[in-house]
């Protein structure tokens, strides 16, 4: 397999939605191509980081705000 | 306490019982949030674009017919309102650069030099300043390939909701990932690979 199509291929790869023979050729690949391996750390690591991102729970002032907004405008029409 | 399903809250809202509309709302008010947060990336529009959703949301609600999950049509609405927003903003992000820029010039038997980033230590790959640096990649995406990332690898929706929700194919929505988390690894890299990791006190 060579690097061009391995890289076409990456996303179905990291989902596991690759055929598992085509995993086994990319994986062959990768521990002979040390830059196609890093490649594929890299771009795990980059989904890792931003699905475990910290997020803020939702400030109080704007949920307040939110549900009078919504009082107001949902309930007389 | 037995958690009441959507189904139950949407039947009692649609027979006038606004209690229930809240009830609802307060489900989701902190994802709805999140997303538009992420979308738009400052919080007074994040706040406009969650008012902006759930008005439309109780106006929507007796066309709503169940045929996907009542959290996907939400994050339909949702996402919709946010790149309505986006786009009337008038300027997209003002670096918006090419994709194909973050995209490896692969040649035949050529690699570009790359390193591994990620045996650094957690501290250093979430710190303030990274985590800064991984927002503003984000808002550097067009607002479509944005929208998708962040629904996908962000939210958790499945190929199939996320394609729901932005009225696309799941090919359409595999490509655009795709291109999306080359795009971020390209940028992370970049930022990264610039930072010297930090030396143990000798």
């Amino acid at each position: 397999m060579k690097c061009k199509e391995i890289l076409e291929k990456l996303s179905e790869y990291i989902d596991g939605e690759l055929d598992p023979r085509l995993c086994q050729e990319l994986e062959r690949h990768m521990e002979d191509c040390h830059p196609c391996l890093v490649f594929v750390n890299t771009l795990k690591k980059t989904i890792t980081l931003y699905k475990y991102a910290s997020s803020e729970p939702l400030p109080k002032e704007i949920h307040l705000r939110l549900h009078d907004f919504l009082k107001k405008e949902c309930r007389d029409h | 306490m037995i958690e009441l399903s959507d189904h139950f809250l949407i039947e009692k809202i649609r027979a006038g019982d606004f209690g229930f509309f809240e009830a609802l709302v307060n489900r989701y008010e902190g994802k709805v949030y999140r997303l538009a947060l992420r979308m738009l990336r400052n919080q007074q529009d994040a706040e406009d674009a969650l008012q902006e959703t759930f008005l439309q949301v109780h106006r929507g609600l007796k066309d709503y017919e169940g045929r996907s999950s009542f959290s996907t049509w939400l994050f339909r609405v949702a996402t919709n309102v946010c790149l309505m927003k986006i786009r009337h903003r008038g300027t997209e992000p003002a670096n918006l650069l090419p994709l194909e820029d973050y995209l490896p010039r692969h040649q035949e038997g050529a690699h570009p030099s790359i390193q591994d980033w990620t045996d650094r230590p957690e501290e250093a790959l979430l710190s303030k300043e990274s985590k800064e640096k991984m927002l503003e990649a984000l808002g550097k995406l067009p607002a479509d390939f944005r929208a998708v990332f962040v629904l996908r690898d962000m939210e958790g929706l499945s190929n199939a909701e996320a394609g729901e929700a932005l009225g696309i194919s799941v090919a359409a929505v595999k490509s655009r990932l795709h291109r999306a988390r080359l795009t971020l690894r390209g940028m992370l890299s970049d930022y990264f690979e610039k930072r010297e990791p930090r030396r143990a006190p000798g």
